[in-house]
This record gives structure tokens, sequence and C-alpha cells, in this order.
């Protein structure tokens, strides 16, 4: 039977192998790999069992450490295992990959090649992980297109069970893992035909068994271990051969052949390029191109990179060859070259017939595009008088000046390939249906399709562009489209925004989603637009997707809409056709979920050719309107030097000066990022107000905010800018001011949602109510502006309470969190209480990303300039990153301290100012203050006493230099360890543990959403009884981990479980307790996320419902209290209420457990109300300890 | 032993007290713990055609709103596309329900739409069901909707339904038609099998302080089965479909009224849930000793006695308001 033709990407294409071909798959999430991981437990579930008719056991562990413990056990148990990682992953492996290694343990693992986090953490493609596992002896097989990810999968395989050498498959992460291309999938019959049984047998036989015992994992001495460790030589040096063995097999199998290294060029060439991954498939297009015009180039692309076999390589290379550019997709600073580039060289002169010239290049670190005119610039390179030895490509590097020039303007035409790119936001589903339209052509019709989705890195609001190919041959071309026949624009906005019509080649089509009619839309357009449209001889189709979306019942969500409009004007199928096929597959992805959801989409694909229309062009631009710049000039040059250009999506411009050095980043870039994606913002009736200010708690993008202002200071004020007297004593005489942010608000409704405040004639209506953003955004600009440009309200004259929380100024503001997350108002109630001196440490996960991920970042300063100090180490080691951030504190403070007093002493600065410092009370924010202001004082003392007239080098102007450079660290600084579910419950619970054991003063915010939110809702420890994720599908069969009660038991550490929207003013106090208390502290925050599947409009109302039934019961655990003779624990929620179902049938992630397995799911609610009761008698008991025994 | 049998829907019934639509039929367990007490016919709480729809679109909305929009998540949720969000799991309650029990099982339905009326009708057909009641709770809250076009609608779907279906269809209404009787004989002429008199609505109270609606339902007692009784009584003998009672009946002498003025069956529901399923053993106790100690033949002698066309008082069925006996003169 004929093998199937399949539209898959790079991780499925690896995965449906893996899958196919092993029994036990232990995993851990991590970008961009997960998606392998996730597939494969997704079949698993399904049933879909491996060749051998058995379902593999697929595990999420709690750690790539973890994962690849379970399979080197799994291995040393006979089983045929394997894992998926990328970079941080992979580097947790590497003490059992040394080990599996040295135990000759047939192993295929599978990798998205990812950047290693360095001056920052990067989510994209290199080879600095993999290259970071040579030394373990592991075999690397590197594939380069969806095609051969499937191929190696299998020949890894195949080659590890031969050889018994393990091996690490690998391909580009976030090209070749998330391309979707056409491929020749591998039926069963030929996967079972490159796996002999004997091999597996005998893999088998070797394995741990106390049928035929052995030991393995001895300890060995100096005697013997050099010996040992080289008696396995033969088999690494086999390697190659088997390898070779599986490749022709393969080839002889499905006819696509493949060897350790293939060449392609011309038979004499001259100048030669060696690579491997994704990038090797731009040199060989470029190679052919070349050749044809009679260039004596070639390529070198590396397969089987280790075991490297010189033999082999030196065997393709022409003799002819006069001059190789080694390209090495990593870098290693300090290194004579890039490990591919001294592999070479080595190769050659351990060869030593061969002498050409040896160039290293360096390319495409961190996904950075790698185009025909970079690879045309390296030929030419190689061509130079004096060409660079060690150089960079696809950047500008105007500092150690190693980049090479590359002409702007050349491109590789392929005549026979369409292109077309696609502007959408994340929320309308553009990807999905572009997807879906790979899908149809490459499977339904005879042409060959490819596509690749670009995302920015905001969670909400986020700007997708989708790269389309198809052809009647099979496409390669592994990097992003330039110039497109067909531009599709799914958001009016982005015209302005981003250069659009760049994309669009001459005589291209523009397809708009606008909200005007057909007459209107060319009005609405700006000069610089219509000037492109019409110098370009654009096409313009345009079409109100939103409307008809709407009437069809689809909400926002245009895809189809846009789907249906991209096949009629393309003309890739017959009309009639392709909207069959679209139709096809809503019933496939929908038809489970109800008829009215398929009849929504039917109704949208029918009613959108209707409402396309096609736009005559005019012949002279008429529009006067131009777009606003990218960021307010009154930016600081920073921001408007490189934050702008990344913003307009030019950051591939900025040449290496633009750049810290370190990683260093300016604060407070998100408030120039203006982006206007909410389409509704609140809107303030002050007169309805009671002054609450629960809108400005709630927020979570510090949005909507409170100030009370003088009247004076409210001169001058914008015409529409609203006050209300305050009401109450401490601010009298003042005016009170909410405002919105209108082109920060995402609109999520949290606010309105919250607001007390009913009108009583008209209760619909209310202190906040939602109206259209696009009116209000001039005028609430101008009254934000001013709102801002108020003095701050006095911290000194803040009380504690919940409400007047909510005048300090947040430094924390406007993140790419989604709309309406859970997590951001506590980091903003952090940054609004302790901001000015805090330093945080973050844990890798959303909290990291919407925290620190450019181009523009939330944490900002006051007016001093202070502010929350932020940084991220890894995922597993955030607890330890913190307790060492807060040694550093403290040794500087002792320090500081020690030559305070010793200066003292010596009468160099006064008794009374060193004597005050020593003794301050920090405690409130006045004393703070007052410490602050005695810093100042003494660096003015210790300036004398350095500028003095006493002679140098006596001791005292030694202590006072080194008192002035620590003299702020005698003022308070506090230490916050922030972090997700994932984080604290799973990777990073042991070091959590030592740090709460520690005794030492740090406080850790858990942000608990239950689940892995960031990698894409795979189930942790926290992930409650009943609730769907992955790796849990069925819904999680045992209750969550109880990290407060472990927490609690040392008796020693302050612990509260806090719901913002259940009771405000108790997380504030746990906020302040967990502050002031000198040892370790530890808050779990309840935190609503989108992964659990419903409008978080109602977050608030699901906080309460997760009180109220005893879901998250509400405590604080204060050690302080027993020396008073109080029970540390105040339990703050009363006794479970009503059934747990309330408010678990709320939530998707519940409810399609009920949906899918009722009878299961009435178990688990059963367990989940028992748990809630036990727990809380538990508590109840634990609150009542004192009374009960005194 | 007092023949209490009845026939209802053509099914022939030991006796007429029949659990209606209510939580208590969508637990498999306590279904089984109401044939164990004697239920002659369970009706299973009624398949909301509008819940499922909003349910399927908004999950699926949830669950997809955030896919292919972060480069780190393609998705949220596991196995998206493997969601059932129709009426599967009620068909499935339907199937095993039909599987388990001896008694008849008398699927209910609430559709919104013409198709979904029809399909999910011949679903709950074929998932077993022995009849079907259409539960048509609508409240008429369109002020362009006259009541003729709102009973077309309803005709049309009960003539669609009985034309799609095998199995008795019984018709559920509410009260609040201009001519119920010119209703009810309209449903019978279209081929229903059964009226079931009446249904309750929900009431939205009101929280004074928080100025919130709130939905309540309250559990019904026997005051409300006075409507009830007037209605049976003015619709039996004069139509063909069986009649049954439905809101109110809490008793066994409640029962007894239900027959007399024209019900075949008695649907019991508050009663049920406030005294768990084996009250319906009590009530049935008490009915025959009640016309045991009457000394009746059989229930089937009471079936309709104090209807319109068989009580001494017709009239009294038929007035507005208390009369006095001076004002009830007539000439003889």
């Amino acid at each position: 039977m004929a093998r199937r033709w399949i539209s898959v990407d790079g991780n499925e294409a690896a995965a449906s192998v893996a899958h196919r071909t092993n029994e036990v798959i232990a995993i851990y999430p991590i970008t961009p790999s997960s998606t392998m991981g996730e597939l494969a437990d997704e079949w698993s579930s399904k049933g879909r069992a491996n060749i051998w008719g058995q379902v593999p056991s697929v595990m999420e562990m709690q750690s790539e450490g973890g994962a690849a413990g379970a399979v080197h056990g799994a291995l040393q148990g006979g089983a045929l295992a394997t894992t998926f990682t990328a970079s941080q992953g992979l580097l947790l492996m590497i003490p059992n990959l040394y080990k599996i290694v040295g135990e000759l343990t047939p192993f295929a693992m599978h990798v998205t090649a990812r950047t290693i986090a360095t001056h920052a953490l990067s989510i994209f493609g290199d080879h600095s992980d993999v290259m970071a596992c040579r030394q373990t002896g592991i075999a690397m097989l590197a594939s380069n297109t969806v095609q051969e990810a499937h191929d190696f999968a299998c020949i890894a395989q195949a080659a590890t069970l031969a050889s018994r050498i393990p091996f690490m498959h690998f391909f580009d992460g976030f090209r070749t893992s998330h391309e979707v291309n056409r491929i020749e999938e591998l039926d069963d019959d030929d996967l079972r035909a490159m796996l002999p049984e004997a091999l597996i047998a005998a893999h088998r036989e070797r394995a741990l068994s106390p049928d035929h015992p052995v030991l393995r994992g001895t300890a060995q001495n100096p005697d013997v271990f050099f010996q040992a460790r080289e008696a396995a030589n033969g088999f690494h040096i086999d390697c190659p051969g088997h390898v070779r063995d599986a490749m022709d097999r393969f080839a002889t199998l499905t006819g696509r052949r493949y060897g350790l290294f293939d060449y392609v060029g011309h038979p004499q060439a001259e100048r030669v390029i060696v690579l491997m991954g994704s990038g090797a498939e731009t040199v060989e297009m470029l190679v052919e191109s070349l050749v044809r015009s009679g260039e004596r180039v070639g390529v070198i692309k590396v397969r089987l990179y280790r075991p490297f076999s010189v033999e082999h390589f030196i065997a393709l290379l022409p003799a002819s060859t006069k001059a190789i550019a080694v390209m090495d997709r990593t870098k290693e600073p300090g290194a004579i070259g890039d490990p591919l580039f001294l592999d070479v060289v080595a190769a050659l002169n351990e060869h030593g017939q061969l002498h050409p010239k040896v160039l290293g290049g360096r390319y495409g670190l961190g996904s950075k595009e790698f185009t025909p005119a970079m690879v045309k610039a390296i030929f030419d390179e190689l061509h130079a008088p004096q060409p660079k030895s060690h150089f960079t490509v696809g950047i500008t590097d105007d500092v150690t000046h190693l980049s090479l020039k590359v002409d702007p303007d050349f491109s590789l035409e392929e005549s026979d390939v369409v292109q077309a790119v696609f502007f959408g936001l994340g929320a309308d589903g553009t990807v999905g249906a572009n997807k879906n339209s790979i899908k149809i052509i490459g499977e339904d019709t005879p042409n060959f399709a490819q596509g690749f989705f670009v995302y920015d890195s905001k969670k909400s609001g986020a700007v997708t562009i989708s790269h389309l190919r198809f052809g009647p041959n099979p496409i390669r071309a592994p990097y992003l489209i330039r110039e497109a026949s067909f531009v599709a624009c799914h958001q009016f906005d982005f015209l302005d925004k981003y250069d659009v019509l760049g994309y669009a080649e001459p005589g291209a089509v523009l397809l708009l989603n606008a909200p005007y009619g057909q007459n209107e839309v060319w009005d609405h357009l700006s000069a610089e637009t219509q000037q492109a449209i019409i110098s370009k001889k654009i096409r313009l189709y345009t079409i109100d997707g939103y409307t008809v979306a709407r009437e069809s019942g689809m909400g926002n969500r245009i895809n189809t809409i846009m789907q249906v409009c991209f096949f009629a004007i393309s003309g890739v199928l017959p009309r009639d056709e392709a909207i069959e096929h679209i139709k096809e597959a809503i019933r496939k992805t929908y038809g489970k979920r109800g008829e009215s959801v398929v009849q929504a989409n039917f109704a949208a694909v029918d009613a959108a050719l209707a409402h396309l229309h096609q736009v005559p062009v005019p012949v002279e631009v008429s529009s006067e309107r131009h777009p606003a710049p990218m960021v307010s000039p009154s930016a600081p040059d920073f921001v408007q030097r490189v934050t702008a250009m990344m913003l307009a999506n030019q950051g591939d411009l900025l040449p290496v000066s633009a750049f810290p050095v370190d990683g260093t980043w300016p604060m407070g870039t998100a408030k120039w990022e203006k982006r206007s994606i909410a389409t509704e913002i609140p809107v303030w009736d002050q007169g309805l107000c009671i002054q609450c200010n629960k809108c400005a708690l709630v927020c979570p993008h510090a949005a909507i905010r409170a100030k009370v202002a003088t009247p004076e200071s409210l001169e001058g004020r914008p015409s529409t800018f609203k006050t209300v007297p305050y009401k109450g004593a401490e601010y009298a005489g003042m005016d009170y001011i909410i405002q919105v942010a209108p082109e920060d608000c995402t609109g999520c409704s949290l606010c309105v949602m919250v607001c007390p405040a009913k009108d009583k004639a008209n209760p619909k209506h209310k202190a906040l109510d939602l109206h259209p953003q696009r009116p209000l955004r001039d005028p609430e600009r101008e009254n934000y502006e001013f709102f801002l440009d108020l003095p701050e309200v006095d911290r000194h004259t803040i009380k504690s309470d919940i409400k007047s929380t909510q005048f300090l100024e947040p430094l924390f503001e406007y993140s790419g969190a989604c709309s309406g997350c859970g997590e951001t108002p506590y980091i903003k109630l952090l940054t609004q209480l302790f901001g000015d001196h805090l330093l945080i440490a973050n844990a890798t996960g959303c909290s990291s990303i919407y925290g620190g991920n450019l181009p523009t970042t939330p944490y900002t300063t006051n007016r001093d300039g202070r502010g929350p100090s932020w940084s991220n180490s890894l995922f597993e080691d955030n607890a330890e990153f913190g307790l060492g951030m807060r040694l550093a504190v403290e040794a500087q403070a002792n320090e500081a301290r020690r030559l305070l007093a010793a200066l003292r002493d010596r009468e160099v600065i006064e008794a009374g100012l060193a004597d005050a410092m020593l003794d301050a009370d920090q405690s409130t924010d006045a004393g703070l203050d007052a410490q602050r202001a005695r810093v100042l004082t003494l660096r003015e003392q210790l300036r004398d006493r350095i500028n003095g007239e006493r002679g140098e080098g006596d001791e005292a102007r030694s202590q006072a230099r080194r008192l002035l450079v620590l003299a702020d660290s005698l003022a308070k600084k506090s230490v916050w360890i922030v972090g997700g579910d994932g984080w604290a419950y799973d990777i990073g619970y042991g070091g959590l543990d030592h740090v709460i054991a520690s005794g030492l003063n740090v406080n850790i915010l858990v942000l608990d959403t239950e689940v892995y939110s960031n990698t894409g809702g795979q189930q942790s420890k926290a992930t409650p009884m009943g609730a769907s994720a992955k790796f849990a599908a069925s819904g999680k069969g045992h209750n969550k981990k109880d990290l407060a009660l472990m927490a609690m038991a040392y008796g020693s550490v302050y612990v509260a479980r806090v719901a913002f929207g259940a009771k405000d003013a108790q997380t504030v106090k746990a906020f302040q307790e967990a502050e002031s208390y000198p040892g370790p502290s530890l808050i779990i925050a309840y935190s609503t996320c989108i992964a659990h599947g419903y409008d978080l409009a109602h977050g608030l109302d699901q906080q309460k419902l997760a009180v109220e039934t005893g879901s998250w019961p509400l405590f604080r655990f204060d050690p302080r209290r027993e020396a008073a003779g109080q029970p540390a624990m105040q339990l703050e929620s009363g006794p479970p209420r009503g059934d747990v179902g309330k408010y678990m049938r709320n939530e998707s992630r519940f409810r399609v457990v009920e949906q899918m397995y009722p009878e299961r799911f009435k178990e688990l609610l059963k367990g989940a109300q028992a748990h809630v009761l036990e727990r809380y008698a538990l508590y109840e008991k634990m609150a009542a300890k004192k009374e009960t025994t005194s | 032993m007092m023949d209490l049998s009845t026939t209802y829907l053509g099914f022939k019934l030991p006796h007429p007290l029949i659990p209606g639509a209510s939580p208590l039929s969508a637990d498999f367990d306590t279904i089984r713990r109401l044939e164990d007490a004697g239920a002659a016919a369970i009706v299973l709480p009624s398949l909301f055609e509008e819940q499922i729809a909003a349910e399927a679109v908004g999950t699926s909305h949830h669950m997809l709103a955030h896919q292919d929009s972060h480069a780190e998540a393609a998705s949220y949720f596991p196995l998206a596309d493997e969601y059932a969000m129709g009426p599967e799991r009620y068909l499935e309650h339907v199937r095993r329900v039909s599987d388990a029990v001896q008694v008849p099982v008398i699927g209910s339905l609430n559709g919104t739409s013409p198709e979904g009326w029809l399909d999910y009708a011949r679903l709950i057909q074929d998932a077993g069901a022995g009849a079907l009641e259409l539960n048509f709770y609508h409240v008429a809250t369109d002020p362009g909707e006259d009541g003729a076009s709102l009973e077309r609608r309803l005709l049309d779907v009960v003539l669609a339904v009985k034309s799609h279906v095998r199995i008795p269809v019984a018709v559920k209404l509410s009260p609040f038609f201009s001519s119920f009787a010119n209703v009810a004989q309209q449903l019978d002429q279209a081929g229903a099998d059964g009226l079931v008199l009446f249904n309750r609505f929900y009431q939205p109270d009101i929280d004074p302080d928080a100025l919130d609606a709130i939905p309540r339902l309250h559990l019904s007692d026997s005051s409300e089965l006075l409507l009830r009784l007037r209605w049976l009584a003015i619709l039996s003998g004069r139509i063909r479909a069986s009649l049954a009672a439905t809101g109110g009946a809490h008793t066994a002498i409640d029962a007894v009224k239900a027959v007399m003025s024209g019900a075949h069956a008695v649907q019991i529901v508050s009663a049920l849930l406030t005294h768990g399923p084996k009250h319906l053993i009590k009530i049935r106790r008490e009915l025959s000793h009640w016309l045991e100690e009457r000394e009746y033949e059989s229930l089937g002698q009471a079936q309709g006695s104090m209807s319109l066309l068989r009580c001494p008082d017709p009239e009294a069925f038929e007035r507005g308001n208390y009369m006095k006996i001076l004002q009830t003169w007539k000439a003889r």
C-alpha cells in the first residue's frame, strides 16, 4: 500500500516515530519540544499502540533531570525508552547521558535544538544546547527538514539498537520543530523492518533482572577506571558504520538516501560551506542556483556529527576545494573557534592531505534568520583576498566588526512557489486557519505546502505572522518570506504599526479586514499605506470580518472567514472545492463539540464571500493622515533608538553597539508601548463611585488607578478630566480620581465586575461601565497623562487597609500578561507595598515572560528612581537564587554596619548619626525614609573624610571609601522570590524546601495557577483532583499537594494562602506580615488563568466560590503568634459550604471531564469533596491547637 | 389489593404515580431506588438544547481563544478536539437507564431550533426512551411575537416531531395561553399522545441590597395543584390524548384529586425531593387505602369522575370569581 502524505510539523514528525518505537516515554515540558511529549501523551491516552501493539506509557516528571533518571531506569530495566527536550532541559539531562553512554544502552532521544540562556533567556533555536552534550559521547544526528525529522527519528532508533551507542536526534527549534510541511509518512511496516527483533531481544537480555542478575554502576578506583573507560572504544568506532547501514537499509525501503555527510554542489568545487541543521537547506538552495550559473561551489551537510567520521568527511570534500567556511549555530566565547569549525580543522589535520583555507562563521543564534543573501555573503567572503577568519553573518557587528556585509536586495527566485503572508492577532484564530489551509493544500491537492508562524512575546493581544508557501515541488526554504504575492492583514490597525506592505511584491494582493464598508476603506488608510498600494500596484480586497463573525455567532473568531477569502482570491483551489474542504475540516475539528459550533462556523464560511469586495485603487494619495510614531517623542533615548525599532519589527536591523554588553536592561519600558488592544474600556461615573479602590486593586495591568489630589494641583486639568470630593477624613478637602489608561487597558472588565456601586434607578449602570475605546482614546490619553503628573499620595499618610494601599504607586505596569491574568494583581500589589526596596528573584515561567520578555518590560521606578530590581536565573533554582540575593544583601549590610561602627569609634562619623543608623527601625515607610535620609548625610560625611586633609593610605580613609560604596545597604532591602506552581511544587521544590528551612529572611510568592501555564497547560503537582490538564486528560485522579502544610510543618515558616478576589484584605495582610516576618515566608496565591477555561471576567466570583466551597481555604500561619500563646494558624475562611461541584463546573478544565467521563468525574468530585472537608478539619484543629492545650 | 392501574401514553401502568423530570432522575442510582420504590414510569430530566448549544460554543471558545497565539504554547488543553459537548452525555444516560430499568422511560426535551427539536427527539428515541415528553419551557418575552405565532410554532414542532419518531409523544405546557383549551385541542389534533399540565418556571427573586436578580426554584406545595385540577377537569373526556398532572401533587389525596379531575398519570417531584424515593411507596399505599376505605372497585372508577363533563357542579371550573349562592341562581 502506498504510504500516506501528511502535513505535520517537525515535532509531530519526530514524535510519530518515537511513540511507535518505544515503550516508556518520560518527559518534562520545555519549549519548543513540549509538543512532542504532549502528542505522545495524547496518542497514548487515545490508546494508540506502538508497532508491537503496546500502548506506550507516558510519564510527566518533575524536571528534565527526573525525566532523564526515569529513562535511564527504564532502559536499565530493559524497556525501549525515549524522551524529548531542549535547552536548559537538555543540560539537566547531561549527567544521565554520561551514564547511559557509559553503559552502552540503546536509546534515541529527540531534541529541538534551542538556545541556552546566557545574558538573556531565549526560547528560540540554535545549537548551544546540543553542543553542550558533545563530551558525553552520545551519538548526535542532525535532521534539517520536517521529512528528515521523521526519517532520522527512525534511523537513530535503528542505529542505537545496532551500535549500542545512545543517540541524540536533533533538529532546529522554532524552525524545523514548528515548520509545517508535507512529508511521506513511514508506516508501521517500515519501522518494523528497520528495527530487528533480535537487537531488541539483545537489549532486554542485557537488562537488570533478578532472573539473570548483574551489577552495573560500580565505583572504580584509580587502578582500573581509565582502562575500563577505554574498553568501550570499539563501539564508538563502529557506530558510524551502523548508522551508514541503517541509512542504506532506509534508502532501500523508502528511496530516500542519506549519508553520514551529504555533499551537494559542483564536483570540482573550490568554495565549500560545511554546516548542519535547517540552515544547510538554505545553503543547498543557493548552491544549486550558483552551480547552474557556473560557479564552483558546494555544501557539506553534516548528518552524523558525533561520532565524527573523518574518513567519510574527507571522502566527500572535493579535492579541488580551496576554501571552506564552517558555520556554527552556537557560540563558545574564548574558544579558538566554535565546535564544528574546530572539528573540521582537526579532521583536515588528521587526514593531512588537503590544505584548504578554513574559515569559521557563526550564524542564526536565537533563531536569527539565515537567508540565501547571507549564504551569498559567505561564499563571497571565501573569495575575498583577506577573508575574516572568524566571522558572523546575519547581524551588523559594529563593535568587533566580525560581521559580513549582506546584500539586502539579494534573494533567490523560486518561480513555481506561491508565497503568502498573514498578519493576525493571537485571539482571532489566524494561525489555526493557516495550519488548516496547509493541511488542505498538502493533503487534498497534489501541491506541497509549507507553513511557519511567528509570534510576538505578548500573552494578550499577541501579533502573529504566518508565512505560507505552496507549489508543485517539495518546498525547503527554511527562512521567512520576504516578498509575497498575497498579503493578508487581519487587523486594520496593523497597517499603521507594522510595515505590512513591505512584504508585498509588486502587483500583490492585499486582503484587509477592515471595520469599514468597501467605499470607505480607502479613506481610512494612512497616506503612507495609500502610497505603497499605488506604487506597488497592489490589488486591494476588503471584508468586514468582525461583523460577519459576530453575525454568524463566531464572536471574534474571524479565522474561517479570512480563510475562505484567501482561497477565493488566491485560486489555489476552485472556490467550491476549497469551501467544501474548509467545511470538512470544521466538521472534523468541531463536530464533537456539537452541531451549534459547526453551524456557526458554516454560517461564517457561507457569509464570507458575499462580504468580500475588491476596492478600486485611485491613482493618487488622498489621505492626510500619518501613522503615529511608534513611541512618544518624550521617551528616553534608548527607547527611541532601540525599543521603538523592536516594536516596529525592525529589531533585526539594530547593530551590536545598540545593546548593553551584559544583558542589563532599562526599567519601565512597557509604558512607552501603547498597544490599544481593548475594544472597550471602563468609564468612571464619579457621582456613583463609593471610592473603595477595588477597581485599582484587581486590575492585572495597573491600567486603572486611584489618586487624591489637592484642588491646586488640579489646575489646568483637561476638560474631560473627572474628580469628586474625597469621602473621608484622612484626605479631607482633596479630590478623588479614578483614571483609566486607555491604551494600556486590555478590556478584561475585572474592574467593572468588582465595582459595587450601582445606580439605584438603573442598576445596570455602575460607577464603572465599559464603553468603546476608540472614541475615548484621545481624551482619556490626555487625562491619563495629566493624572500621572499629579503628585503621588504621600506614603507616610497611607494606612495599611485595602483601600489605602491602592493609593500607592504600582511599580509593575502594563505587562504583556493575558487579559484578566490572575497572577499580575499580586505582583502589582507587591510593588505597591514594597517596590522601592525590593529585589525579585523570578522563576522562569509566565511571570518571567510578562516580567522580562522584550521588547518592553513592566517593572518600573518611582520618582526617586527607586523600584524593584528584578532578575531571572533559571526555572529550577529560583528559591536558591533569591536566597543568594538575601545573603548578598546581608553580607553587604553587615560589612557596612561593621565599617560604620569602626568609623564611629574613630570619630570619623558622628556617633549620633552612626548609632541612629545602627539602631534604626525600618519596619515602616517613615522609618525607611528616615534611614535613607541618614544615608545621604553619611555619604556627605564620608566624602568629607575621603577628600579631607589627612594623608592617603590611612585605614580610616580606606574604610570610608568602602563604606561609601556600601552605604545604601544600610537601608532595608526585601527579597521576594516569585514564581509559578510548576517551579514551586515541581522542578524547584527541593530548593524551595531548603530555602524555607534555612531560616533566612526571604519571602516566597507562589502564583498558583494549578497548571503549567506558560508551556501550555501541563499538569503540575498543584493541579487539583478532577481537573483536566495535559498528562491528565481524563482529570487528575489525586489531590493537589498541600505545599502550605508541608511548609507549616517546620513551625518556623510564615505561611499564608490567599485569594485576592475572595478576601482582598487578607491578601494585603499576608503580604505585610510576610514582609515583616524575620524568617522565611511563603505565600501561596490563587491565580486564575486562561488554562482554567472560562471567561476570566468571572475570575473574582470563581475565587469566592473556591474559598466558599473549601477548594481554596484561606489562612495565615504566623509562628510569632506562638510566643503570645496563640495558635500560629489563623483560619480565615469558613467551613466548606455547598458542593465543590458548584465551583468546579464553572470551569472547562473540570467540566470537560464531566462531559467526557461522567462516571469518573462523579468519583473525582466525591474525592474532591471529601478532601476539602478533611483538609478543613485538619486546619481547624491547627487553628484551635493552643486553645485546647492551654 | 386495590386495582390502581391506568393507561398513560399507551403504556399500561400498575398505578398512576410517576417521578417527573427532576434532578432525581438525573442520577442513575436514584433511578434504581425509584424503580425499587415502585415508580410506574420514569421521566428523565430535560435535555435543554439551548444549554447544550451555549455550553458547546462557550467551551469551544474558552478552549480555543488562546490557541496558536503564543510561541510557547499552541494550546492550553489536552485533546482539545476530543471534548464532546453535544447531547452524548444525556443520550448515554437514556441508554443506561433504559437498559437498566423495567418500567417505561420517558425522555424529556426542551428545544430551541426546529432542527434541535427533531434531531434530539430522534436521538432520544434511538437511545431507547419508551416515550418522549416535549417540554415547552418558554418565557415569551418578545413583545413583537403574538400569541398566535407562538402557538403555531408549538404546533409545528409537535407535528414535525410526531412525524419523525415512532414513540409516543407527550407535551408539557405552561398555563399561559389566552385559550388554553383551544391550544390543547389543537395539540390533540396534531397527534400529541399526552398533555402534561403544567410546567413550573424558575421565578427570579430580587436581592434589594445588592440590586441583583436571583434565579430561584421553590419546591411546589399542594396549593399549586388547584390550577392543574381545573384544567384537567376541563380537558378530561374532550381530547383523545392522555393527561398527566405535574406540579403540586404531594399526597395520596392530591393524587386522587388529580385522577378524579381526569389525569391518567400523576407526576411527583417536590415530595420525592423532600422525602426521598421511598416516599412513593407511602403515597401508593395511602392511595390504595383511601380507595379501599371508600369501597371503590378500582382507580379507573374514579378517573375523570370530577371532570367538567361528569362533576355535579361544572360551573365551578368555569367561573373566574367566587360566587355567592344568590349569584349562582339559575332558572329551573
